[in-house]
């Protein structure tokens, strides 16, 4: 990327923008084609369409006296319409990532938050942070066995005092003194 | 402006506890500008329910500095590892990395540290004067006023920053549909409920914000830790040379008043800033060659524009109450939930937490200053922590602190759907951002249109006929009009050129 191979372009602010697109570019995973486009696209129709409907039912009233549904309705049709145009035009888009098969690895991430909020309230906070840690450093983090153990108590106890004692916090806990 | 509320921001600044809050958010904030990964807009996020627990201008002035400590850390990686911790700090990279690869990473961080505090200090002057006086006019602002403006916002954001603008403005949307979700305050009509007890009373800003930006980048960069290891360049002598500072003082001057200015414009700020200041130096000096190969005047320039951007940036929220980026979004959320609103009156109503704010913001650059010069060589050592290791931290810091806020699973699984969505919408090439930051505005755009529309009596062109927000309207169509007149044009030209390109597209490779 020298200057040299573009010798006669005007604009250096355009040219250095170019060229800061192109370091963020090389830090992305492979693009996802058209098909995540237009699935994008029709998501925000459909999320339009949803609430436009709903919204029409809660009442539009009039521009004199709005109805609760008259601004999430006219929200909701901008969302259609844009969703509509990209759906026509944004097919070439390069933006969307490919799923990969790393991206389990964010899947198992959200099922360990959502088994530490169902555990949390019946056994505290305790086990199931200890758990969330050894499956997101061993697991998910390849970390050593030994790393993870040491880690994986060190923050819990860290996060017992930060927010039982240092916070003042109540946290459904197992063990009190 | 008032001479003594302004010394006494100062007496309060300089309490222990508010120094030591100050201290926590620029250290967290050029820890986090250091690692990739989470940006201060996330981190903010994750940390918002720390807003429930200490002294409101204490917060504050912690959750700023974690905002304007990121810009200085960003530089670090961007020099040693030629990986931009911040998207402000990508240009510095162009001649930050290869000064590093002569051996002069030292030369170059020196001469970033003292242009961010030179360029913030300048801004931070700026704010000091320009704030009332701005607060003072927005006074006269009514509804039709505030919504317009709110409108601007969103769309200005939506449209400066990186990224599909069209994309942009869709987020924004849904930012705006979200924000109707729970019990109309006009008519108490219950909105999108879907008979819940629990989002009757609407969706908490924090468990949106912490959801899209925190859950979601955790999620997000779970995916793309790419298991590479990186060995920083050696840092040596941290002071530059007398030469090196005289070459870069134009350059700290000019990034300075780049970055104010910009910094202001909402959806303007650090990003475009950097990038203006940088290609202002090539355009003007005598030796534009230079710049890419290790040019000092590259990296002081981007760093000190930055800086000053996100100094300046505090303007529209502390005066109109008009957050101007992401981070700006989630500072106003974190304002609201104190019970302050952000708006022309806080100068006079809370003058507390106004000056507390801006002046803590010189304490802390003169903190930043000594953290990242003679300590420069600790941070270094902090690249050595592998992502996989925080990774967990901040997992369980955003799970614990949303359950704590009302003491609430559901809020637990609220956050963590809304991470799941915030994830998929960064997969899909949608940015977050401005749907936060429209969910943020989403009430005041609704409640002070509907409350023009009662003024105007169901007129709806008494927006077009009142100077102030038929100004505002009249610069909200150009900025939609504008762009696509120009997309056409350049279609245009480039079918005319399409030879050219299509040879040098081949070369690159795309």
């Amino acid at each position: 990327m020298n200057d040299a191979s573009h010798p006669h372009t005007g604009d250096i602010l355009a040219e250095i923008e170019a060229e800061v697109a192109q370091e963020l570019e090389e830090e992305r995973p492979p693009s996802g084609g058209a098909a995540y486009q237009v699935v994008g696209s029709l998501v925000g129709l459909a999320v339009g369409v949803g609430g436009a409907l709903l919204a029409f039912n809660y009442g539009l009233g009039s521009l004199r006296e709005p109805g609760p549904g008259l601004w999430p309705f006219l929200v909701s049709v901008l969302i259609a319409v844009l969703s509509a145009v990209l759906l026509v035009v944004g097919r070439g888009l390069t933006d969307a990532e490919a799923f990969t098969r790393k991206s389990v690895l964010p899947g198992v991430g959200a099922v360990t938050f959502v088994a530490f909020g169902l555990l949390m309230p019946l056994t505290g906070f305790e086990i199931p942070a200890l758990i969330l840690c050894v499956i997101w450093l061993k697991f998910l983090g390849g970390e050593s066995w030994r790393n993870t153990v040491v880690i994986s108590v060190v923050t819990v106890a860290a996060f017992y005092l930060l927010f039982l004692y240092g916070l003042r916090i109540p946290l459904p806990h197992l063990i009190s003194f | 402006m008032d001479f003594n509320a302004f010394l006494d921001g100062f007496a309060l600044v300089i309490e222990p506890h508010n120094l030591l809050y100050c201290l926590i958010g620029v250290l967290i904030g050029m820890v986090i500008g250091v690692l990739p990964g989470l940006g201060p807009a996330a981190t903010i996020a994750i940390l918002l329910p720390i807003t429930y627990t200490i002294d409101p201008v204490s917060a504050i002035i912690m959750l700023a500095g974690i905002y304007y400590g990121a810009q200085y850390g960003g530089t670090i990686t961007s020099v040693l590892l030629r990986l931009p911790g911040e998207a402000s700090s990508v240009v510095t990279v162009f001649d930050g990395f290869a000064l590093a690869k002569q051996g002069k990473a030292g030369t170059a961080l020196g001469i970033a540290a003292i242009g961010s505090f030179v360029g913030a200090t300048i801004s931070i002057v700026g704010l000091t004067l320009l704030a009332p006086i701005v607060a003072e006019v927005a006074l006269d602002f009514g509804p039709p006023e505030y919504a317009a403006l709110a409108l601007l916002g969103v769309l200005l954001v939506a449209t400066i920053g990186s990224g599909n603008k069209l994309k942009a403005m869709i987020a924004g949307a849904l930012g705006l549909l979200l924000a109707t979700v729970g019990r109309d305050s006009f008519s108490g009509a219950s909105r999108f409920t879907f008979d819940s007890l629990q989002l009757a009373d609407g969706i908490d800003f924090v468990v949106v914000a912490m959801g899209l930006f925190g859950v979601g980048e955790i999620l997000y960069n779970l995916e793309q830790r790419h298991g590479k290891k990186h060995v920083p360049a050696k840092v040596g002598n941290v002071w530059p040379s007398r030469a090196d500072l005289k070459q870069s003082s134009g350059a700290i001057g000019r990034g300075s008043v780049i970055g104010f200015v910009l910094g202001v414009l909402p959806g303007g700020g650090a990003v475009l800033s950097s990038i203006v200041a940088y290609a202002t130096e090539k355009r003007r000096s005598k030796t534009p060659e230079r710049f890419g190969r290790g040019a000092i005047e590259g990296v002081a320039a981007p760093e000190t524009a930055n800086n000053a951007a996100a100094t300046s940036s505090f303007i529209p929220l502390l005066t109109i109450g008009l957050p101007a980026n992401a981070t700006m979004a989630m500072l106003f959320g974190a304002l609201l939930i104190l019970g302050v609103s952000p708006g022309p009156q806080l100068v006079t109503e809370h003058p507390d937490v106004f000056w507390g704010v801006i002046n803590s913001m010189y304490i802390g650059n003169i903190l930043l200053l000594i953290l990242s010069v003679p300590l420069v060589g600790l941070f270094v050592r902090i690249l050595r922590v592998r992502p996989a290791i925080l990774a967990p931290i901040t997992a369980l810091i955003t799970l614990l602190g949303v359950y704590t806020i009302n003491n609430s699973t559901f809020d637990v699984f609220l956050m963590v759907a809304f991470g799941i969505v915030g994830y998929l919408m960064k997969k899909a090439g949608f940015d977050p951002g401005p749907m936060v930051l429209a969910f943020v505005l989403g009430s005041i755009i609704e409640s002070s249109t509907r409350r023009s529309l009662l003024i105007f009596g169901g007129d709806a062109t008494g927006f077009v006929t009142r100077p102030i927000s038929g100004v505002i309207l009249g610069i909200f169509v150009l900025l939609i009009v504008l762009p696509m007149v120009r997309h056409v044009r350049n279609s245009r030209a480039a079918a005319r050129t399409s030879d050219k390109t299509s040879t040098q597209t081949e070369k690159l490779g795309v």
